[in-house]
C-alpha cells in the first residue's frame, strides 16, 4: 500500500515537473506552496472558492515567470472539512512534501489542529480562517488573511455607537462561528461601554427563531439587534425578524456577506446592516480608495477564468498566497526563518480585504477598518461607510 | 494446516509483531510514522469494538462517543487541571465504563438491536455536550492537549529520546508505544475470547435462547463485554488525544462511530486481525486517493462497495479462505 502511495506520489510529481519544464526552461526547483483546503464536505463553501483562486493565481505567476526566477508549485489536499484529517494532511505537507510555506486551512478547527505540528516543523503558515484565537496570542509561525470575529464585533458596534445605539439585543448560532462571535461581541461590548440586555442563541438546525426574537422584542431598552451566525441561520432569523414587524435597526456579522444570503432572505432583508469585504461592492468604492484596483481586478479575474459568482472566501486566498510571495521575494530565498521574519514586516500591502501592516505582535495586520459597513437597499449591497 | 496456523493465537499476535517489527523499513518519512501511529491505536479500538460486535453479536453506534469522551477527560484532565497523563487515562475509563453500564445493564436484558439505538443517542449526547460546553471543551474549535507523560518523562512526537544507547526521534518512539499498545489489545482481546466469558458470548451469538436454556446469564455477559469495549475506546482516545496535541468535536462525531463499525465489517466481523486489516485500510484509503482530487469520495465509496457485495465475510476471512481453499487444491493434486 504504501509502495503504491509512493509510487503514485513519485508519478505525480514526475508529471508536474514534466509541465513545469516545458513551461518554463528553467533548471531551478520550483517553490512548493502546500494547501490542505476543505474544498468537498460541510465547509466546501470556503475551499473551493479558495482552491480555485490558488489554482489560477499560481498559473499566472508561472506564466510570468515565477518568483526568484523560480516557478511555484502548489501541493494541496483536501480535508473535507475534517479536523484530524486537515492535520494529517498538514503532516503529509511539512513532513513528505516538505513544502516552503502553507496557505491554507480553510476552517478554525482545522487550522489549530495543525498548528501544534506546524510550529514544532517551523514552517511558515498563513491561514484562510476566521477566529480570533489562531494569531491571539501570536504564535511564530502561524500568519492569516481574514479579519477576526473581534474586528467585526468592533466594527459593527462603533457602527451602531455612530447611531447613537448603546443597548442591544444579541441573536448567535450555537455552532463555532456564532459562539466565538457571541463571546467577542460579549467582551468588545463591555469594552466599549455597551450594555447587551438581551443574549439568545439558536442551534444550526432550528428552523424557526419567533421564540427567541420574542424574547428580544421583549426585553426592555433594546435599541438595535445583532445576529452573529452563518449559513441557514442568520437568512432564517431575518426573516422572522421582517415577519414579527421589528423596526429596530438590525445587524448581521460578515458571516454572511454574500449574494447567497441576499437571496435566501429575500425582502427580508431590506434595511439591514453588516460589515463587509469591499468585494462586494467593487464598483461602489470611490475612485481614490487604494483597494479599488485589487478588488476589481480580482472579482474579473476570477470571474472571468471560473464562471462563478466571487466570494469573500476565495479573496482570503488571494491575499495568502499574494502574502507568501512577497515575504518569499523580500526574503531572497525561501529559508523558512528569513521567510517568517518577511511576512511578519510586511507593510502597506494592499489586498483584496485589506491593508496588511504585519508586526511581530499582529500577525493578521488588519484593523477594523478594513471592513466596510454595507446596508441592503432595494435588494442590493449599499456602501454606508 | 493454515487454517490452524491463522487461528492458533499466539502465533496470530506473534506475526503481528513481527510486522511491526518490519515495517519501519518501509517508512520513509515521519509522516508514514505517524499515519502507522495513528493505525495502530484506531486499531486497538476497533479490536474492542469488535469483541462486542463480532462476539456478542451486539451493535453500537456510539462508539465514537466513548471514544471522544475519553479523548476530551484526557485533555481536559491533564490540559487544564494539570492531572499526570495515565490517571487522566484511567479516571476517563472508569467514567466511560459507568456510562457504558448504566446505559446497557437494562438495556441488554431485552432481545434485538435496542443497544444500537440507545449507543446512538448517548453518541449524539456526547458530541452535543463536546460541543457547547465551550468553557471547557474550547467548542466547535476544539482544544490542545498537551504531551503524554509517565513520571516527568514526556513522550512528544517532536521530541528526541535515547532507548537503550539508540537514538530515536519522537514519532519512532510513538510508533513503538502505539504498536505495543496495539499487541497489548491484542493479547486481551484474544485472551478474553478465548476464556469462559468469550465462549458464552459465542453461545449467547449462535442461540440467545439456547445459551439462556443452559443457564448462562446472557444479559450479564453481554453487558459486561460492552462495558470492556468502552473502556477500550476511551484508553485509545485518551492516547489518541496526546498523539494528535489537539481534538474538536468530530472524535465524537456520529459519522466517527460509523466509521468504526465499518472497520469491523469491512476487515471481517468476529475476527481480531481482519478488524486490524479493516483499520488499517480505511485509514490509508483516504491518504491513497487524494491524489484523485475531487473523486476521492466516490471511490472511496466504490471500493466499500465492491469490498462488501463480493467479501461480505469481511477482507481477511475471505482472503485466508481463498489462499486455504489453493492449498488444499494444491495438496489434492500432487496427491
Amino acid at each position: 500500500m504504501f509502495k503504491t502511495m509512493m509510487r503514485r506520489a513519485g508519478k505525480c510529481a514526475a508529471v508536474a515537473a514534466a509541465g513545469l519544464m516545458m513551461m518554463s526552461a528553467q533548471a531551478a526547483e520550483p517553490i512548493k506552496i502546500g494547501s490542505f483546503l476543505s474544498v468537498t464536505g460541510p465547509a466546501s463553501f470556503l475551499g473551493d472558492p479558495e482552491l480555485k483562486t490558488l489554482e489560477m493565481y499560481v498559473e499566472k505567476i508561472n506564466e510570468e515567470g515565477g518568483v526568484l526566477g523560480r516557478q511555484l508549485e502548489l501541493i494541496h489536499y483536501d480535508d473535507v472539512g475534517n479536523a484530524s484529517s486537515a492535520r494529517n494532511f498538514a503532516s503529509r505537507l511539512v513532513r513528505s512534501d516538505r513544502v516552503d510555506i502553507i496557505v491554507g486551512g480553510s476552517t478554525t478547527g482545522a487550522t489549530m489542529a495543525a498548528v501544534p505540528l506546524i510550529e514544532q516543523a517551523q514552517v511558515p503558515f498563513i491561514s484562510l480562517a476566521g477566529a480570533v484565537v489562531i494569531t491571539t496570542p501570536v504564535k511564530k509561525w502561524v500568519f492569516k488573511t481574514p479579519q477576526s470575529d473581534r474586528m467585526a464585533a468592533e466594527r459593527i458596534l462603533s457602527d451602531m455607537k455612530d447611531r447613537g445605539i448603546t443597548k442591544i439585543g444579541l441573536i448567535s448560532g450555537t455552532d463555532g462561528f456564532g459562539s466565538s462571535g457571541r463571546t467577542q461581541t460579549l467582551e468588545v461590548a463591555e469594552k466599549m461601554g455597551m450594555e447587551v440586555l438581551a443574549d439568545v442563541t439558536y442551534s444550526g438546525s432550528d428552523t424557526d427563531m419567533t421564540a427567541q426574537l420574542t424574547n428580544i422584542r421583549n426585553t426592555n431598552g433594546v435599541e438595535a439587534v445583532l445576529n452573529f451566525g452563518f449559513g441557514q441561520g442568520p437568512a432564517i432569523v431575518t426573516r422572522n425578524y421582517a415577519q414579527l414587524g421589528m423596526n429596530l435597526p438590525f445587524y448581521q456579522s460578515h458571516g454572511v456577506a454574500s449574494d447567497g444570503f441576499l437571496e435566501l432572505a429575500g425582502s427580508s432583508a431590506e434595511g439591514l446592516r453588516l460589515p463587509a469585504s469591499p468585494l462586494l461592492v467593487p464598483d461602489s468604492l470611490p475612485e481614490d480608495d487604494p483597494q479599488k484596483a485589487v478588488v476589481q481586478n480580482y472579482k474579473s479575474e476570477y470571474e472571468a477564468r471560473w464562471d462563478s459568482k466571487v466570494s469573500t472566501f476565495g479573496a482570503y486566498a488571494y491575499d495568502g498566497l499574494m502574502l507568501a510571495v512577497r515575504a518569499i521575494e523580500e526574503a531572497g530565498s525561501t529559508d523558512p526563518e528569513a521567510v517568517r521574519e518577511a511576512l511578519e514586516n510586511i507593510k502597506g500591502y494592499v489586498g483584496v480585504t485589506g491593508e496588511f501592516n504585519m508586526s511581530p505582535d499582529d500577525h493578521n495586520g488588519l484593523d477594523p477598518d478594513s471592513f466596510r459597513i454595507l446596508e441592503v437597499q432595494n435588494g442590493e449591497w449599499k456602501l454606508i461607510d | 494446516m493454515l487454517n490452524r496456523f491463522m487461528q492458533s493465537r499466539l502465533r496470530g499476535l506473534m506475526i503481528l509483531a513481527l510486522i511491526l517489527i518490519i515495517l519501519p523499513a518501509f517508512l520513509g518519512n515521519p509522516f508514514h510514522y505517524e499515519l502507522v501511529t495513528q493505525m495502530a491505536i484506531i486499531a486497538a479500538t476497533v479490536v474492542g469494538l469488535n469483541l462486542l460486535v463480532g462476539f456478542a453479536g451486539q451493535i453500537s453506534l456510539g462508539h465514537a462517543g466513548f471514544f471522544g469522551l475519553g479523548a476530551y477527560f484526557s485533555g481536559i484532565a491533564t490540559g487544564t487541571y494539570g492531572w499526570p497523563s495515565v490517571p487522566a487515562l484511567l479516571v476517563g475509563a472508569i467514567l466511560v465504563a459507568l456510562i457504558a453500564w448504566i446505559v446497557g445493564r437494562p438495556i441488554l436484558r431485552l432481545k434485538g438491536h435496542y443497544l444500537s439505538m440507545a449507543t446512538l443517542a448517548v453518541g449524539f449526547i456526547i458530541a452535543i455536550i463536546l460541543n457547547n460546553e465551550r468553557a471547557l471543551t474550547g467548542g466547535p474549535d476544539g482544544m490542545p492537549v498537551p504531551a503524554f507523560e509517565v513520571f516527568g518523562w514526556e513522550l512528544s512526537a517532536f521530541g528526541r529520546y535515547s532507548l537503550f544507547g539508540l537514538e530515536i526521534e519522537g514519532f519512532q518512539a510513538w510508533y513503538i508505544f502505539a504498536s505495543v499498545v496495539l499487541l497489548v489489545a491484542v493479547w486481551f482481546a484474544l485472551n478474553l475470547i478465548e476464556s469462559p466469558i468469550g465462549r458464552a458470548l459465542r453461545s449467547v451469538h449462535g442461540s440467545e435462547v439456547a445459551a439462556s436454556v443452559v443457564g448462562v446469564n446472557t444479559a450479564k455477559y453481554k453487558s459486561l463485554v460492552f462495558v470492556i469495549s468502552a473502556i477500550y475506546a476511551s484508553l485509545m482516545g485518551g492516547l489518541y488525544a496526546h498523539f494528535q496535541g489537539f481534538i474538536t468535536p468530530a472524535v465524537a462525531s456520529f459519522e466517527f462511530s460509523i466509521l468504526f463499525i465499518t472497520m469491523v465489517v469491512l476487515g471481517g466481523m468476529g475476527s481480531t486481525f481482519g478488524v486490524i486489516l479493516g483499520a488499517v485500510v480505511l485509514k490509508l484509503l483516504p491518504q491513497v486517493l487524494a491524489d484523485f482530487q475531487e473523486l476521492e469520495t466516490v471511490m472511496f465509496g466504490l471500493i466499500l462497495m465492491l469490498t462488501m457485495i463480493f467479501m461480505p465475510k469481511g477482507l481477511l476471512p475471505t482472503l485466508t479462505a481463498i489462499v486455504s481453499k489453493r492449498m488444499r487444491k494444491k495438496a489434492g493434486g500432487e496427491a
